[in-house]
């Protein structure tokens, strides 16, 4: 265990100066500072609406983009840099030759990115309920402090973060597999816009293809009764979880088959 | 207890078809610098990344201070520090950065990567971004990185790459000091026989992934057996004298033979009879071959 966290921490330390670990951070700060602006300077229009219909306007394009394009590509971009630190400085092979455990290495780069993408989901879901309320001090006629969204944030969130763990899976073991940008990257874009679409006209296999977990995640959210009254676990979200222990277990085995070159 | 810190018996690898490593049964004794050497494409590269478990080997074929390495990875890995091919460093780090990173991997001090610095001289360097650095300050941040946790056994993989002469000096005093001082075992790859005759004390001679030679530098250097080189006037004359006269003929070139040697007073002896049947005699004496022709005549005969 004490060589899977040395592992985890040394992650941390090896990414921390990486545009992967900023994009995780800088990314949620972006996309709410801009839709913040928005509804400060162009106020007039939101004024007849309840706060319960404010935060909605402010959360539903975040989450809208999100299932679609965001999610996929983020977690497809973060599973590259991160693997490709590795390939970038010829590094795997003293990685696998100290003392550790390879199940150690293998297993912290992974859940490294899994934690990755729990940042960017918790910094969407604190600094949407933070940007409500400061566009309130902005604009006092906008009462976004009327309405406590806090719950349908954090459960929408976690729900997306659970929808992309098998995203996750698949990356990384086509990183692991290929010494490339195109294949992982081209084939993740693919999968992406099939599963998107598949999700969107109601394909009932859709609900098994993993680049269609956030798709479906996002529709499930969208047609809530309110808004508000879903679960965090539906078939997209145990698959996903499904999806991504199998992929976890398989990518180990072939890890442990696999020569460093 | 094994008197081997690396044992290698009938080691095997193939890259699909292709045989890259052969029967390879190597033995490092332990506290020897072992000059692992052949041209390039010999199979060093592959051997060490065998002998790290990075590429997979059968079980009971290798051997790291007595233990199957495949069973114990980690004990055998515990005990090893290594430099394959180009230094593996993260160039968006600094040189500091990247011994740090290490010390946590290894769980050890990190003002250990302090200490690497001085001994690898990049203390000025030490918070420049490794990117950035020259080819030979990454090979010195690579035997740092090798070296950082105090390993008994030292794999390195041409480390002298990249480096300019007072590097190479410093790298060969190092390893000097580590083997002496410090009763460290080094096995130490390259192309040039010349690098690692002055420092290696035994000596493996590897090519197209078979081990031709295996043995201690006298051994190698026993190997080479000196000849009389006569320079004359008229060589089929001189040559229908010294082999009518016993002398084992071993090449003969326009103006030059070269006859075994016996020892200094045949040597006079062939003079003199050359001499006595009016066959010039420009120069006489004994020639050795190099090490470095031994090493070809070695490595071209499979």
């Amino acid at each position: 265990m004490r060589s899977f966290f040395i592992s985890l921490q040394s992650e941390f330390y090896k990414s921390r100066k990486t545009l992967a670990f900023w994009s995780a951070i800088l990314l949620p700060l972006f996309i709410c500072v801009a839709i913040a602006l928005g509804f400060i300077f162009k106020y007039e229009n939101l004024l007849k609406h309840p706060p319960q219909i404010l935060w909605f306007y402010f959360l539903s394009p975040i989450v809208g983009i999100m299932g679609s394009l965001l999610l996929p590509v983020l977690v497809i971009y973060n599973t590259y840099s991160i693997t490709n630190m590795e390939y970038k400085g010829d590094t795997w092979k003293s990685l696998f030759s100290l003392p550790l455990p390879k199940l150690s290495i293998y297993a912290s780069k992974f859940l490294y990115i899994i934690f990755l993408t729990f940042l960017t989901m918790l910094l969407f879901a604190v600094l949407i309920i933070a940007s409500g309320h400061a566009i309130e001090l902005f604009r006092p006629q906008l009462q976004f402090g009327n309405f406590n969204p806090s719950e349908i944030i954090f459960k929408s969130f976690t729900k997306m973060f659970l929808s992309s763990i098998g995203i996750i899976s698949l990356q990384f073991l086509m990183t692991l597999m290929w010494n490339d940008f195109l294949k992982p990257f081209g084939l993740g874009f693919l999968l992406t816009i099939v599963g998107s679409i598949c999700a969107n006209v109601g394909w009932k296999y859709a609900v098994y293809i993993p680049h269609a977990f956030p798709s479906l995640t996002v529709m499930n959210i969208m047609s809530s009764k309110k808004g508000i009254e879903f679960g965090i676990f539906d078939q997209a979200i145990a698959n996903s979880l499904i999806c991504g222990v199998l992929v976890f277990i398989l990518g180990y085995f072939i890890l442990l088959k696999k020569n460093i070159k | 207890m094994s008197r081997f810190a690396i044992e290698t018996v009938g080691l095997n690898h193939y890259f699909g078809a292709q045989a890259v490593v052969k029967n390879l049964s190597l033995q490092v004794p332990k506290g020897s610098i072992y000059g692992f050497l052949g041209p390039n494409g010999a199979g060093k590269t592959t051997t060490i990344k065998l002998l790290l478990n990075l590429l997979q080997s059968p079980s009971d074929t290798v051997f790291i201070f007595g233990k199957e390495l495949n069973h114990n990875r980690i004990a055998c890995l515990r005990q090893m520090g290594s430099l394959v091919e180009q230094p593996a460093i993260y160039a968006h780090l600094t040189g500091k950065e990247n011994l740090i990173n290490r010390c946590i991997l290894l769980g050890i001090d990190k003002t250990k990567a302090t200490e690497m610095l001085a001994l690898v001289g990049l203390t000025e360097a030490a918070n420049k971004k490794a990117g950035k650095y020259s080819l030979g300050m990454k090979q010195r941040l690579g035997i740092g990185l090798a070296l950082i946790a105090d390993p008994e056994l030292l794999l390195l993989d041409e480390p002298t790459n990249g480096l300019d002469p007072n590097g190479i000096i410093e790298i060969r005093n190092l390893m000097l000091e580590l083997t002496s001082k410090h009763g460290k075992t080094i096995l130490v790859s390259s192309h040039l026989l010349a690098e690692i005759e002055r420092t290696a004390t035994h000596v493996g001679i590897i090519n197209k992934g078979e081990l031709l030679f295996q043995g201690t530098i006298n051994e190698l250097h026993n190997l080479s057996k000196p000849s009389i080189r006569i320079e004359v006037d008229d060589h089929a004359t001189a040559n229908n004298i010294l082999s009518s006269n016993g002398a084992e003929i071993i090449n003969e070139k326009e103006g030059t033979i070269n006859i075994s040697y016996t020892g200094k007073a045949d040597m006079g002896n062939y003079n003199s009879i050359l001499v006595k049947n009016g066959v010039m005699v420009y120069s006489i004496g004994t020639e050795k071959k190099d090490l470095e022709h031994l090493f070809l005549d070695i490595t071209s005969k499979n």
